[in-house]
């Protein structure tokens, strides 16, 4: 257990790692990663399904704005990028950097999830309602669970970042830090595949 | 103990060696989000042009998803590194699962219904 790591050379290379609690999140997070990938391959399977049904409603050709989404796109990318530099940043025991990097990926992070809720009103505006359709069910269903993922995602870092201000880089906030990074990977695959399977393939036909 | 754990480092024990391999990994990775980047607009790029043929450019930026997939995963969530051979089981395994109800479930709906 934690009376096996030598504390005495300084924070150890593997800091989220050198704990067995720290090994047992990281394993029990990819299993509930795991979990995750198979929740929404239902809701991508039942988008893909409906997305024909328009109702007479408004389609993603006629909704979907390229320039939009592609921002959203790079966005959440670079939030990607930034929170993997902040764990290089953690295992170099650099608390400061970690924070401003993490805190650069809430910040992306906002302005993602600005956009999104703007992109919906705007839709709604343009008479696709959550009920208009069943294109219009599963469109707000699946990207609306990635978006409530985001929330959820921002709400996680953030209150690390709140909690573990002063705190220095130890072996009890690593693996939360190193955990939460792995779960904001984690919603940019599923907007990789969200942007491909709805936009582009809404807006490309097919 | 628990105490001990909370307690900050005055400094790592990277040695230099780590510290080498490290940056080495930290150019790796930055040249994959690049790749990233680089596979974003080509499907943007795909799609909104309308270079490729329509019957060409789903199948198309599908691949290029499944590559961003894999870099992401590999790359950035490290499930190339050592001690995720667990990781990679639970992935796949949920990767594996997941391919037949997404299909499933769009034949189901799509073509039962319209």
């Amino acid at each position: 257990m934690a009376d096996h790591v030598d504390m005495t050379k300084g924070l150890p290379s593997n800091p989220e790692k050198a704990t067995l609690e720290g090994r047992n999140k990281f394993l029990g997070f990819w299993i509930f990663l795991s979990g995750e990938t198979i929740m929404f391959a239902t809701f991508f399977g039942a988008f893909l399904g409906l997305r024909e049904g328009t109702a007479g409603g408004p389609t993603a050709e006629e909704l979907f704005q390229l320039p939009l989404v592609f921002i959203m796109t790079m966005l959440l990318l670079t939030s990607s990028l930034t929170s993997v530099l902040a764990m290089y940043a953690m295992k170099r025991n650099n608390f400061k950097a970690m924070m401003i990097w993490m805190s650069t990926t809430v910040l992306l992070g906002l302005a993602f999830l600005g956009l999104e809720i703007y992109e919906f009103v705007e839709y709604v505006h343009h008479g696709l309602g959550y009920t208009t359709s069943a294109f219009g069910s599963s469109f707000y269903t699946l990207v609306g669970l990635h978006g409530a993922h985001v929330v959820f995602g921002l709400a996680w870092i953030s209150t690390l970042l709140i909690r573990y201000a002063k705190s220095g880089i130890t072996l009890t906030n690593a693996p939360k830090f190193y955990v939460a990074s792995l779960y904001w990977h984690f919603i940019d695959v599923v907007w990789v595949f969200i942007f491909t399977v709805v936009y582009l393939m809404g807006i490309g036909g097919a | 103990m628990a105490n001990e754990l909370s307690k900050p480092f005055e400094k790592s024990a990277l040695s230099e060696e780590d510290l080498y391999k490290m940056n080495k990994e930290k150019k790796v990775q930055i040249t994959s989000f690049a790749f990233m980047i680089f596979l974003t607009f080509l499907a943007f790029i795909a799609v909104a042009t309308e270079m490729v043929a329509p019957a060409f450019a789903v199948p198309f930026i599908l691949v290029l998803a499944g590559m961003q997939f894999f870099l992401q995963m590999f790359y950035f969530m490290h499930l190339k590194d050592k001690g995720h051979e667990w990781a990679n089981t639970f992935i796949i395994a949920g990767v594996v699962l997941s391919t037949p109800a997404l299909i499933a479930l769009t034949f189901l709906l799509g073509m039962t219904k319209y």
